[in-house]
């Protein structure tokens, strides 16, 4: 891992592997509010998964699972496009 | 094998059919135009198999070779003067990103005027690019140089572009014996090239080429000069086996008749040849004079260079390129090799646009008679 | 919804652009991103030309792509697509590569990088043929460096190099039509999309990764910061884009136009214009004529459009 190391031991011309890298916890952006979903009225048409900006839905199969509250934003696309209602913003 | 007579650029192109590379993005300027014609030829009749991308400029061809080599491929390109200029951000961004890749530069003046003849401003423009610089002084020199290119580019403590500097017309298009190796022996000397994270390699991913803030720039920068470094070794390691293959040895520089000398001139590419030759007359004549040959200008041999000439009592610089303003690029260099020796230094600046350094502008500078910029119009002589 | 189902099934349980990167919140460019790279159904390799989407996802030592993902500069990543595209035919053909599945090559550019300053190596590569993917994330302006005027904006929009004042109502210029510049290239696919339209956008993916040769996707994207709306309000705004007929959505297959969405009945300009600060300076009346002559533009590109796509449709 490459946490400020001596230019020793980077990687030649600065690649970085996926696998490896750190992804920074940009749930800190949201302002106060944060998206929940009512799974009664979920019917897992994917919509939010698709429109997440932060790739923060997460899916069991092709099924709606949760947010990652690790990245999410808070940008609200997902409950403007569900179509059936089903998310909310909700103060933190 | 007889040698043949062939122009620098015919020999360069030779090079490449031997080395046989996977991908070459060409653009076309004067005057390392022979060089991509003759490769071009050499694909078409089957003799060499790269895929040739005519691209729509030098920039591109930059690009696309970064593109290539970072995906696994050997690549090879060629260029000139203002073609290098435009290219001259990606260059930079190649050796960042530490792409192998060999180029052929037939050394020509930089706009403006628009010239087409030889100087040396354009490897100077990227001189602090982090490349790799070799000049050959003949068209032989340029044809072993881009054999030895490969070895130095893709070596892992290396993985830069390497230069083959080639004066313009006076080697490109100049016809001269040469001495080509067999081709089995290129493809063996070369072997194949591997790179750790290849673009391609999917099951692998990297992210290549990102964004560094403050906190990280200047370590890859570091690194890089490093891998400079390392390339003056790896050249080191190669002249052994080169020598083996061909009866010919390079190292970063040649030393010609320093033994005993109180002058000499040092220089880069073919003006090298002819100080050669008034040194012979020189010495004929009882005067203790020689010449070094710079090589390898980047990296620049400096504990090399100063251990040739601490002790001699006069070195002249012949730079065949300017820095208005301040010092000449090589007497920079040698200034800086030699600071705190004993030997009194001199520069001058000659050849611009392809104006020839004859033999006897040499005598004069030898008899230090000559003007700081040799043979221009309106120089007042030195007292 | 099976599509929908049939990208996440492609994307085998990775995200290609996974969370963690600093674009805004509600940017509309990993939309595009995701939507292209998981209707691709190959591994695929990704150039990244310099702007929003590169300097966001990839600042060392984080990334936020898990597929192979190269950048070198702003102008060039049709140039850096075509060297890796032929090392990939080179190194095929000598068996070097670790497998046999063809990988794809997609671009991601902005308008700036494609409209502007990567204009040439763009059109050099598409004159050439390679085989790839060039997607234009087209947000009207370059966006990474503060929303300044390029190309792609459109007429009497408001950018911090063309803003609207005392003696100015913005950028004086109507935009490229970039589309149609790559139409002249002849190549076998190009097509202009709106994620909004999802279905069609994957649709259009499809066709131009299976292309034999360069395809080229205009993708208007919407930029909340640039544009001035509120993030969550993108799709309507996109929606507006399409619905009022300022971007039409086609496809261009082997020199053929055909219309993928008809607006019935279309919007006026002014339900697009009104919903982002960019244009608020024009609602007003002294403003009255640039707003009719954006409608009367929006409307002659139509109908032309209309024209091209009614001659090459099959007789009968």
């Amino acid at each position: 891992m490459a946490r400020l190391s001596p230019w020793q031991e980077l990687p030649a011309g600065g690649a970085i592997l996926p696998a490896e890298a750190e992804q920074p916890r940009t749930g800190g952006w949201r302002t106060g509010f944060r998206p929940e979903v009512d799974l009664s009225r979920c019917v897992d048409c994917l919509l939010c998964w698709l429109y997440c900006p932060d790739s923060a839905v997460r899916l069991d199969g092709t099924a709606f699972e949760g947010f990652d509250y690790d990245f999410c934003k808070g940008c609200e696309i997902c409950a403007e496009v569900c179509p059936v209602d089903a998310i909310e913003m909700v103060v933190e | 094998m007889t040698p043949l007579l062939l122009t620098g650029g015919e020999a360069v192109a030779h090079a490449m059919r031997q080395i046989d590379p996977d991908v070459v993005p060409v653009y076309p300027i004067t005057p390392q135009t022979p060089i991509i014609q003759g490769f071009a030829k050499f694909v078409a009749d089957g003799r060499a198999h790269a895929e040739l991308v005519n691209v729509e400029s030098e920039h591109s061809a930059m690009s696309a070779a970064i593109g290539s080599a970072l995906a696994g491929a050997r690549t090879m390109t060629a260029t000139s003067s203002q073609g290098l200029a435009l290219m001259a951000e990606v260059v930079y961004i190649a050796a960042s990103m530490r792409a192998p890749i060999v180029m052929a530069l037939g050394n020509r003046a930089l706009s403006g005027p628009i010239n087409i003849h030889c100087d040396h401003s354009d490897s100077m423009l990227i001189r602090d690019s982090g490349v790799v610089q070799l000049f050959a002084e003949n068209a032989q020199e340029a044809y072993d140089l881009t054999v030895l290119a490969p070895r130095v580019a893709e070596h892992p403590d290396v993985l830069l572009p390497v230069l083959v500097c080639l004066d313009g017309f006076t080697i490109t298009h100049s016809a001269e014996p040469v001495q080509l190796l067999a081709d089995g022996d290129v493809a063996a000397f070369v072997g194949t090239y591997t790179l750790a994270h290849r673009v391609l390699d999917v099951a692998h991913p990297a992210t290549q080429g990102p964004f560094a803030m403050p906190d990280y720039y200047y370590e890859f920068r570091r690194q890089q000069s490093a891998a400079v470094e390392a390339a003056g070794r790896v050249l080191d390691g190669l002249a052994d086996g080169f020598e083996r293959l061909s009866g010919r040895r390079y190292g970063p520089v040649e030393a010609y008749r320093l033994d005993g000398a109180e002058r000499v001139i040092v220089a880069l590419g073919s003006t090298a040849g002819t100080v050669k030759d008034v040194v012979d007359e020189l010495r004929e004549e009882g005067e203790a004079v020689g010449v070094l040959k710079i090589v390898s200008y980047r990296p620049f041999p400096s504990e090399l260079v100063r251990g040739l000439l601490a002790d001699i009592a006069s070195v002249i610089v012949l730079d065949r390129a300017d820095s208005p303003g301040g010092a000449a690029p090589l007497q920079a260099e040698l200034a800086a090799t030699l600071y705190g020796s004993a030997a009194e230094l001199h520069g001058h600046v000659y050849g611009l646009g392809g104006r020839d350094l004859h033999p006897r502008d040499v005598r004069e500078i030898f008899a230090q008679h000559a003007p700081r910029y040799v043979s221009v119009r309106g120089e007042p002589c030195p007292v | 919804m099976s599509r929908l189902k049939t990208l996440v099934r492609h994307q085998n349980g990775v995200q290609p652009l996974r969370g963690g990167h600093s674009l805004c919140q509600g940017c509309g460019i990993p939309m595009v991103v995701r939507t292209v790279l998981s209707t691709i159904d190959r591994p695929t390799v990704v150039v990244n030309a310099t702007g929003c989407l590169e300097v966001a996802t990839t600042r060392y030592p984080t990334t936020a792509w898990t597929v192979p993902w190269l950048h070198v500069a702003f102008e060039n990543a049709a140039a850096v697509a075509s060297g890796v595209e032929c090392a990939q035919r080179a190194l095929r053909r000598r068996h070097a590569l670790p497998s046999e599945e063809e990988v794809a090559v997609v671009v991601f550019a902005g308008d700036g990088g494609t409209y502007d300053i990567g204009l040439q190596a763009l059109s050099g590569a598409l004159e050439r043929g390679h085989r790839f993917l060039f997607v234009c994330y087209d947000n009207e302006a370059y966006m990474n460096t503060g929303i300044q005027r390029s190309g792609a904006t459109p007429f009497a929009a408001s950018t911090t190099t063309s803003p609207a004042g005392l003696e100015s109502f913005g950028k004086a210029q109507r935009r490229k039509d970039m589309t149609a510049i790559a139409v002249a290239h002849h190549v076998p696919y190009v097509a202009q999309a709106a994620a909004v339209h999802w279905h069609d956008l994957s649709r259009k993916v499809e066709l131009a990764a299976t292309a034999d040769g360069p395809a080229f996707l205009n993708v208007l994207t919407d930029c909340p910061l640039g544009w001035g709306h509120e993030p969550r309000l993108s799709a309507r705004v996109l929606n507006a884009a399409v619905n009022t007929l300022f971007w039409p959505l086609y496809e261009v297959l082997d020199g053929g136009y055909r219309l993928t969405y008809i607006p019935e009945p279309p919007e006026p300009i002014e339900s697009w214009l009104g919903l982002q600060a960019r244009f608020a300076h024009l609602l007003t009346d002294e403003n009255r004529a640039l707003v009719e002559e954006i409608q009367r533009q929006v409307n002659a590109d139509w109908d032309e459009l209309v024209a091209r796509c009614s001659a090459d449709a099959p007789a009968g």
